[in-house]
């Protein structure tokens, strides 16, 4: 189990929210999307120039950009 | 009188297609007052009785992020329907009861219509809808919006929620320890002083202090700035603190404990998930090939070209009935009327130009069509996923991929439905960049512009200079996107956080009711504008008349083609087409290509047909461009270069009468409209005189 950024994940790697370090609009759109400390996922795959990044959550997919990512942390499997 | 109810859901929920299984065709579509969101509106007959709906915008919370949330949270609240149908994807509950939880917190009646159930149960989720109800203290009602299974059952339940007279309380969420006791604190105030109580909850105003809503408390600010700045006080001591000993923020630590609510009541129950573990559903598999690396830009190519055949393939006939239907009546007109004045404003002026308009409608319907297919399956979401990186770059946006190919990004199609198509964008800031470079692409109109050009002139390359003239609009196009987002429309981009919606299989009533109604709104909205701009254009080309003598003598020389030009140079549009030369002239325009152009700027059709006039050769139109491309190729006016200068300045130059009304309308202000005819214009010029110049030095 290692803490690390969201932009640093592989596909297909799993892992869980530890912390949203944004705040104004952009934590609200990332926490009202569901991604919130304690949401599990899965890397679900990344676009032909590698951002932005598909994310599996349980019911869903997202999409957001490393630039995005770069403000959730990530414990990984 | 009719009770309303408003239908609220995230997107992808299946909302508009319970609405439309609710409304059938009884519904009605306008806008929000002010801005471009769609407001459907619709009637639901249930025996004797009719109820009022409302298809409020998908959104995912009822924060003042988005135009879509501000508008679904006003309503709510300025309007207070009688009970807020609020539709939750079954396969998706956790984030869907989000929305659910803030509109419960607004005080307003809801009854869950728990939607695609039999997705879920294909999932092995299994719901247990007494306890959800139990806990969430509203009722459920289980609903498969295709089929529409269940809807009966949920307007009841609406129907019996909206006779009740007591309010429901709120559901029993801890924000946590700091944010309850400022909660507790700033309840009383706000009821003892009735700020904002008109509208909102004491309890939902103090959230949204604590959130720091801008728009609740500037209204707070007004109605009562002591008062409120008494609660931005508390807000801080509490920020501070949380800050200090959590590091973190309340409006953070709320939407946590919102989540942390649902995740717990899912638990006591509610929730059964059989062999969760890393299952692929089949839009998982899907994508697997769809957003693949290498296959997926590959397939989206396919995807776009095919869209694009099969749209002109089809609207191919329809629009020659049209045509030919117009010619007809063109034709009877001639035959019918006395010669004369009136004879000419019906025929070249009310049945060309409007016939222009109609002509389009085949284009427009099959289009969206297509779009409505893209977008309802899920794939349009993918596209601007993959396009994204490409895009960002420019200060545009994944989701504006869509709008310029619509617009002829790939050659021949219309900016009218491309405009149009930019409401997929969500960004303010994106979309308006997108509107103003979308008309930069090469639409169906400026096409035979073109192919005329270079048929006349560059014949021996004329593949080489149609995949030019594509790569040079889309470099303009984006540059000035690129321009534009560091100027006038500066700002940050906005958050791409987007849903990839699982891949469904659109329903034909949908694609019927959505694609219709885009084209109903064009026919329309510009068949009115278009119908007088080409009254007054005819009216620019016919007066003032020539002196009778002058006529006599024409007609007795048997000269009936000087007599055209001679009319035309004349007229008011011929005056300014000759004022203009001095300065076109150095673009390699005179005045007669001018007069051509001042037509485009009502349709791109006109510029050929008018060229045609100009030129002494009678009625020219597009199909017999041959004629005037020889003529064009032997005139001591026409080099190569002007040839070029001019593909150049059409290219640019300001959007057609139809597509600057659509801008107008999707911008929110004509002044964009405005904007984007000069600002076009001037580029245009400014390019064309370039290469005219550097071509002549170069002595070309």
């Amino acid at each position: 189990m290692a803490c690390i950024n969201m932009r640093q994940m592989r596909e297909k790697q799993s892992g869980r929210i530890t912390a949203v370090r944004a705040s104004g609009e952009l934590g609200r759109r990332i926490r009202d999307m569901g991604l919130v400390p304690g949401t599990r996922f899965t890397v679900k795959g990344r676009a032909p120039l590698k951002d932005p990044v598909a994310l599996r959550i349980a019911g869903f997919t997202l999409a957001l950009r490393n630039s995005e990512a770069d403000y959730i942390d990530v414990e990984v499997e | 009188m009719a009770r309303t109810f408003a239908l609220a859901g995230n997107p992808n929920s299946g909302k508009t297609t319970l609405f439309n299984a609710l409304t059938g065709a009884r519904q009605h579509v306008g806008n929000y007052p002010g801005v471009t969101v769609e407001k459907k509106t619709g009637v639901y007959r249930m025996g004797s009785r009719e109820f009022f709906l409302v298809d409020l915008p998908g959104t995912y919370s009822m924060t003042a992020y988005s135009m879509e949330e501000v508008v679904a949270r006003d309503y709510l609240a300025m309007e207070k329907p009688s009970v807020v149908v609020d539709i939750v994807d079954a396969s998706n509950l956790a984030r869907n009861l989000y929305l659910t939880l803030q509109i419960i917190e607004m005080g307003i009646p809801v009854c869950i219509a728990l939607n695609m159930v039999d997705v879920a149960e294909g999932r092995g989720i299994r719901i247990d809808i007494e306890k959800l109800s139990e806990l969430l203290g509203v009722p459920v009602v289980p609903t498969v919006a295709r089929s529409g299974k269940g809807k009966r059952e949920l307007m009841d339940a609406a129907a019996q929620l909206a006779e009740k007279t007591d309010r429901i309380s709120f559901p029993p969420i801890s924000y946590g320890d700091d944010i309850d006791a400022a909660l507790a604190e700033m309840e009383p105030l706000i009821s003892g002083k009735n700020l904002l109580s008109g509208h909102y909850p004491a309890r939902w105003v103090a959230l949204k202090y604590l959130e720091k809503d801008q728009q609740i408390v500037s209204v707070g600010d007004a109605e009562n700035p002591e008062l409120s700045s008494e609660l931005l006080r508390i807000v801080d001591r509490v920020t501070l603190h949380l800050s200090r000993t959590l590091n973190t923020d309340p409006e953070a630590m709320i939407a946590d404990h919102r989540h942390g609510f649902i995740r717990s009541l899912l638990r006591q129950g509610v929730l059964h998930v059989e062999n969760e573990s890393s299952r692929l559903y089949l839009s998982d598999r899907i994508d697997q090939v769809l957003i693949n690396r290498v296959a997926g830009p590959v397939i989206m190519a396919a995807v776009v070209l095919l869209l694009y055949h099969v749209t002109f393939a089809l609207s191919e006939i329809p629009g020659q009935w049209l045509e030919s239907g117009f010619a007809a009546l063109g034709s009877i007109a001639d035959a019918r009327m006395a010669d004369g004045m009136l004879k000419s404003l019906v025929i070249s002026g009310i049945i060309d130009g409007v016939g222009g308009v109609l002509e389009f409608v085949p284009i427009i319907l099959f289009m969206f069509v297509g779009i409505t297919i893209l977008e309802d399956s899920g794939y349009l979401a993918r596209v601007a996923f993959m396009l994204d990186r490409v895009f960002r770059v420019f200060g545009l946006h994944g989701s504006s991929v869509m709008p310029f190919i619509v617009s002829g990004g790939i050659a021949g199609g219309c900016a009218v439905p491309g405009v149009m198509a930019a409401r997929t964008l969500k960004s303010p800031k994106e979309r308006l960049a997108t509107l103003l470079t979308v008309p930069f692409m090469n639409c169906g109109a400026k096409l035979p512009v073109f192919a005329l050009l270079i048929g006349a002139f560059f014949a021996a390359y004329k593949a080489w200079m149609m995949f030019a003239v594509t790569i040079i609009s889309w470099a303009g196009a984006l540059i000035v996107a690129w321009v534009l987002r560091h100027t006038i429309i500066r700002g940050e981009p906005m958050p791409f956080i987007m849903e990839l919606p699982p891949y469904r299989l659109p329903t034909v009533r949908g694609v019927i009711i959505h694609a219709g109604e885009r084209t109903w709104q064009y026919i329309r909205k510009a068949g009115t504008v278009i119908l007088a701009i080409s009254i007054l254009l005819w009216a620019l080309m016919s007066f003032p008349t020539l002196p009778d003598h002058q006529v006599e003598a024409y007609q007795q020389a048997g000269m009936e083609a000087e007599l055209a030009r001679a009319e035309l140079e004349h007229s008011v549009a011929g005056r300014i087409g000759t004022t203009l030369e001095p300065a076109t002239r150095l673009a390699g325009f005179d005045w007669r290509t001018n007069i051509a152009l001042l037509g485009g700027f009502a349709a791109k059709e006109v510029i050929i047909s008018t060229l045609g006039t100009a030129y002494s050769l009678g009625e020219v139109d597009v199909e017999e461009a041959g004629g005037l491309s020889t003529r064009l190729a032997s005139s001591d006016d026409w080099r190569p270069l002007t040839a070029f200068s001019l593909i150049i300045f059409v290219m640019f130059y300001s959007p057609c009468f139809v597509a600057m009304v659509c801008i107008a309308r999707e911008a929110g202000s004509w002044k964009w409209a405005f904007f984007s005819m000069g600002f076009n214009t001037v580029l245009a010029i400014v390019l064309a005189v370039m290469v005219f110049q550097a071509g002549t030095l170069l002595g070309l």
